[in-house]
């Protein structure tokens, strides 16, 4: 077997994308934290009422 | 070169029959299921095959690649008395094990193959709104698709991959290993609490995946029990001597689109380059099932797993590695074997995800159901102050994979489509066109009331006066469109198309 190859870490360009896109992800994370409560109120919503047991009774066969 | 990576998704999917005093899942299974045959052809919306049976002619999963079987392993037992059901679109769909199946049709590349996924997504939502229409009021059957109740028992949402005879099976067992076990941070559909015997909540509050806990051996053939990283089932659907089936058991159904696609792209693409013998490097694991599991509970990818020589990586290492063989492979072989320009495709999201879990995973909550998973139960526990074994959590792990369009939270968590609705829709009865699921699909589609059973590599006639006539389709990538289109064309009826392929058998 050839000589052990050292595991290439991301290539540069990677990199300087992560770089450039920095201030905007900022942004966008204050976006996603605006939605995310949205969501989280959506989710209260339709959640099943009785968690305890809906969670209890949801026992299935072991398949494949 | 690689043969085609032909690929299909079988999703068992979770059910429960919720307002009934005793339900009993096959039972419910099979309601669920004939609801949706008897409506949906009383309505003529297309999708089932009517009176079509599944032939078992071809079933062998007792036979293991290695030969025989080794003493004591168990072969899953074939259940031909329940509902067995052909569909046009070229795929399966039967109770197994006391859960609702759907075997998707064989499909070229992953995107096909995630299309087809949707499309048992929308047969299942089907199959619940029918079975309401016929079971007493108050009482409901919900499918989930995920892959655990959340107390030890499983079921699976499998791949298959065409393989070459020739590829040995030593060879596949290394890289498909390395693969399987690192391919989870971005495959796993995410589970609150684990089911390994002896971890707490309290130890794994979240993990990766769902189908993590319950690999115990590294080779083998079983599926129920002691499941294996690597199944050996040999039941190749196909030219035995020429090919075999890769039945991989490993991986969590998912919700994400990009999730499905990435598991069976990125997976076709590693038995392309395994086959090819272009893989430079094998990731060895001193111990391959605790691999498995480390993987699955480690959210911040940076704890690092032995290999066998002494070495240590971590999963996203070994992705990173296997990605960068496979631009490599682009370059030098093509990807004409996953798919052509799919295949792109497939490397460039692969790049995004390993880049974006390598910068900060919560940026892949869009793309990846763990992620998503995992900031919806980071965010509901936030706001209600809830423990990690709270119920509410395991509620909504489960609700997670709940597909009622009015309880799925998947369907709210924003997640990317790469399938448009009406795509999906169009697969639940018209087959891929480029496998030989388009003469399975097409076939049935006009002349099922001259078809008694199909499976996956023959169709038997019944055309009156003659015996049943079996007819082969031991190629899967022969039987396209492109190869039979014309003849279908040609031929008004069943009896035409027999006459036809004996003249062409006999030239």
């Amino acid at each position: 077997m050839a000589e052990r190859e050292q595991i290439k870490k991301p290539a540069p360009q990677r990199e300087q994308t992560d770089v450039e896109d920095a201030p905007a992800v900022s942004a966008q994370g204050e976006d996603l934290k605006a939605e995310l409560d949205e969501l989280l109120d959506e989710i209260d919503e339709v959640l099943e009422s009785n968690a305890e047991d809906f969670v209890k009774s949801y026992i299935q066969k072991g398949g494949q | 070169m690689a043969v085609p990576k032909i690929c299909g998704i079988e999703t068992e999917f979770g059910i429960a029959h919720t307002g009934a005093d005793d339900s009993n899942p096959i039972t419910a299974s099979s309601l669920l299921i004939n609801s949706y045959l008897s409506e949906v052809e009383r309505t003529g919306e297309g999708g089932p095959a009517t009176g079509v049976s599944w032939d078992f002619e071809d079933e062998m999963p007792g036979n293991d690649i290695r030969g025989i079987a080794p003493l004591g392993s168990l072969a899953p037992e074939i259940e031909t008395h329940l509902v067995n059901a052909v569909l046009t679109n070229g795929a399966r769909y039967y109770v197994d094990h006391a859960h609702p199946e759907l075997s998707a049709p064989e499909c070229s590349n992953a995107l096909d193959a995630t299309r087809y996924d949707k499309a048992a997504e929308l047969i299942l939502i089907r199959s619940m709104e029918s079975a309401a229409r016929v079971l007493p009021h108050g009482q409901e059957l919900v499918v989930y698709k995920n892959n655990s109740d959340g107390k030890g028992n499983s079921y699976g949402c499998h791949e298959n991959y065409l393989m070459a005879r020739t590829t040995p099976f030593s060879h596949i067992v290394v890289h498909a290993t390395a693969h399987l076990v690192t391919r989870q941070i971005f495959t796993g559909s995410g589970k609150v609490g684990s089911e390994a015997p002896g971890l707490t909540t309290a130890e794994v509050p979240f993990q990766i995946t769902q189908r993590a806990d319950f690999f115990e051996e590294e080779v083998g053939l079983e599926t129920t029990l002691k499941r294996p990283i690597i199944n050996t089932r040999d039941e190749p659907h196909a030219d035995a001597r020429l090919y075999r089936r890769l039945h991989v058991i490993t991986g969590d159904a998912n919700m994400s689109e990009v999730a499905t696609f990435l598991k069976v792209g990125t997976t076709a693409i590693v038995l392309a380059m395994l086959e090819d013998n272009f893989l430079p490097r094998e990731f060895r694991f001193r111990a391959p099932v605790p691999a498995m599991r480390q993987v699955s509970y480690d959210l911040s990818l940076a704890k690092t797993l032995e290999l066998a020589d002494g070495t240590t990586a971590t999963a996203l290492e070994i992705q990173w590695d296997l990605l960068d063989q496979a631009r490599k492979y682009a370059d030098s072989h093509g990807l004409d074997a996953v798919g052509g320009p799919v295949g792109d495709m497939v490397i460039d999201r692969w790049e995004q995800v390993l880049a974006g879990l390598e910068t900060d995973p919560m940026t892949l909550a869009r793309q990846l159901d763990w992620v998503a998973k995992y900031r919806l139960i980071q965010g509901l526990a936030q706001r209600h102050g809830l423990r990690p074994d709270d119920a509410r959590l395991a509620a909504l792990d489960l609700q997670y994979h709940d597909l009622r369009p009015e309880r799925s939270v998947a369907t709210r968590a924003g997640l990317e489509a790469l399938v448009s609705v009406e795509e999906a829709r169009a697969a639940i009865s018209e087959p891929p066109s480029d496998t030989r699921a388009y003469f399975r699909g097409q076939c049935l589609k006009r002349w099922a009331p001259s078809i008694v059973a199909a499976n996956w590599d023959s169709i038997v006639f019944d055309v009156g006066d003659e015996p049943l006539r079996r007819v082969p389709m031991m190629e899967p990538a022969k039987g396209t469109c492109g190869h039979v289109r014309d003849l279908l064309a040609s031929c008004d009826t069943a009896a035409d198309l027999l006459k036809r392929l004996g003249e062409a058998g006999s030239r």
